[in-house]
């Protein structure tokens, strides 16, 4: 068996163009999954029963699912509700957005929590309403304790975003995997695809590392 | 939205069968992959703290290198590169006679990986307890094993039942997976009904349901347990108790 690396140095431009998408999945998911997830963790915390159930139920629910599944989901539902077909990359960018959010809104609750309840009172001691208080005290200071984590989620939805595999959607993995069947030539695709993830996430997770110790400051 | 409801597919047949089947995989899947992640998830994990260099990067290379790349990945090494990387007689005993290839890859793959995740939780267990501990036990003249065995690893994973449960309901859903080297799967026999019959909502819908019922399964039987193994006196184990 012999090593054929001119296989991935033709397939280069083909290959780039995958990781551009799972890129862009990953950054389009992760700024909608957050907003939402915002939003979730604010009603989970509001103290008025049926927000925080809701909000709850949500989270749940999702968490309880498989991605794949979830995916499979909104590829059949998206077209079915929209009336026409509107391609994989639309479906999964919903699916992967209502599913991490479900995720990061567990993160963000953590980090509202952890901001000091004297910050709040202070906030509305100074005439500021619910909404400034969030917007202006609270949120500012839980995202910065929370960023590590966020970023960690980050790299935890870029390794999913390969899960589009099962929609065939053109992203990195998918790519991989078109080059090593109509070449032929599995093993070394797949050694290179598993090269390229780890040093994208381990330099990511080196990066979140050196930030944690910043923060911890 | 256009849509002919047809609930009864369900329990028509071969469909009842296959979701039936579905269910079966997944949980063979998952229980066997977690058999290997937990016995394998808790030497690495013990081997993070141990005082010896080696044997400490070893673990952590492990945990790095299983962690930072995609199961889907992983999946497909194990099944398309690992049997021609092996020495020939071997190569030829997995690409022939191996037993039920599909499944047998997909629990190793699965275990493997989700091993690197108890081996983070084993870790932190031992290492959130305090280094009094450790040196109580060396001062009154216990071996590093034993330590292990009577002082730190009693606690440890009593401590981190809670983290458990959370990888033991991700290895179900993870199980999923398998649908991409051919096990036919819970996920993966929903999708072949709505492939069959259009009946997406239906088939999706009960795979949902299966999915949430076993979380719910697990997570009241892991309270159970969780309960059991409370250590009085710790904040988890709340005071007094």
């Amino acid at each position: 068996m012999s090593f054929d690396l001119g296989v991935i140095f033709d397939s280069l431009p083909f290959l780039a163009e995958g990781l551009a998408l799972s890129f862009l999945l990953t950054l389009l998911a992760a700024a909608g999954g957050i907003v939402l997830a915002v939003v979730l963790a604010l009603m989970r915390l509001s103290g008025f029963p049926l927000l925080a159930l809701v909000s709850a139920g949500y989270v749940n629910f999702f968490r309880s699912m498989p991605l794949i599944l979830v995916i499979f989901w909104f590829f059949f539902l998206v077209p079915l509700a929209i009336g026409r077909p509107v391609g994989g990359f639309y479906s999964a960018l919903i699916a992967f957005t209502l599913f991490e959010a479900a995720y990061y809104s567990e993160i963000i609750r953590a980090g509202i929590q952890s901001v000091s309840r004297g910050q709040v009172a202070a906030g509305y001691a100074t005439g500021l309403t619910y909404g400034q208080t969030m917007r202006f005290i609270v949120l500012p200071q839980a995202f910065r304790n929370m960023t590590p984590v966020l970023l960690t989620q980050g790299i935890v939805l870029f390794q999913d975003t390969s899960l589009v595999f099962v929609v065939a959607l053109r992203d990195f993995m998918t790519a991989t995997t078109i080059v090593a069947r109509n070449e032929g030539r599995l093993i070394e695709m797949y050694l290179f695809a598993a090269a390229v993830y780890f040093v994208i996430c381990f330099s990511g997770s080196l990066y979140v590392r050196r930030l944690q110790g910043k923060f911890a400051k | 939205m256009q849509y002919n409801w047809n609930w009864g597919i369900l329990l028509q047949d071969p469909y009842l069968g296959w979701l039936i089947s579905g269910v079966g995989w997944t949980l063979a899947v998952a229980s066997a992959a977690w058999i290997i992640a937990f016995s394998l998830g808790s030497i690495v994990g013990v081997a993070r703290t141990l005082p010896n260099r080696w044997l400490r990067g070893a673990a952590t290379a492990y945990v790095e290198l299983f962690r930072n790349v995609p199961l889907l990945v992983q999946l497909f090494i194990w099944y398309f590169v690992v049997p021609e990387l092996l020495p020939d007689d071997w190569g030829r005993w997995v690409k022939r006679d191996l037993p039920l290839p599909e499944y047998t890859t997909a629990v190793i793959g699965l275990g493997v990986y989700t091993a690197s995740r108890v081996a983070e939780q084993v870790r932190s267990g031992i290492e959130s307890i305090s280094r009094g501990q450790s040196l109580a036990g060396y001062a009154s003249g216990l071996t590093t094993a034993q330590l292990y065995r009577y002082v730190l690893l009693p606690v440890a994973y009593r401590l981190i039942v809670p983290p458990l449960t959370s990888e033991f309901l991700t290895i179900f859903k993870n199980s999923s997976l398998a649908l991409t080297i051919g096990v036919l799967e819970l996920t993966a026999q929903s999708r072949q009904i709505t492939e069959y019959t259009f009946q997406g909502f239906e088939a999706f819908t009960a795979a949902t349901v299966m999915y949430v019922v076993i979380t719910l399964t697990v997570t009241a039987g892991m309270s159970l347990v969780e309960r059991r193994a409370r250590i009085p006196g710790f904040i988890a184990g709340g005071a007094g108790r």
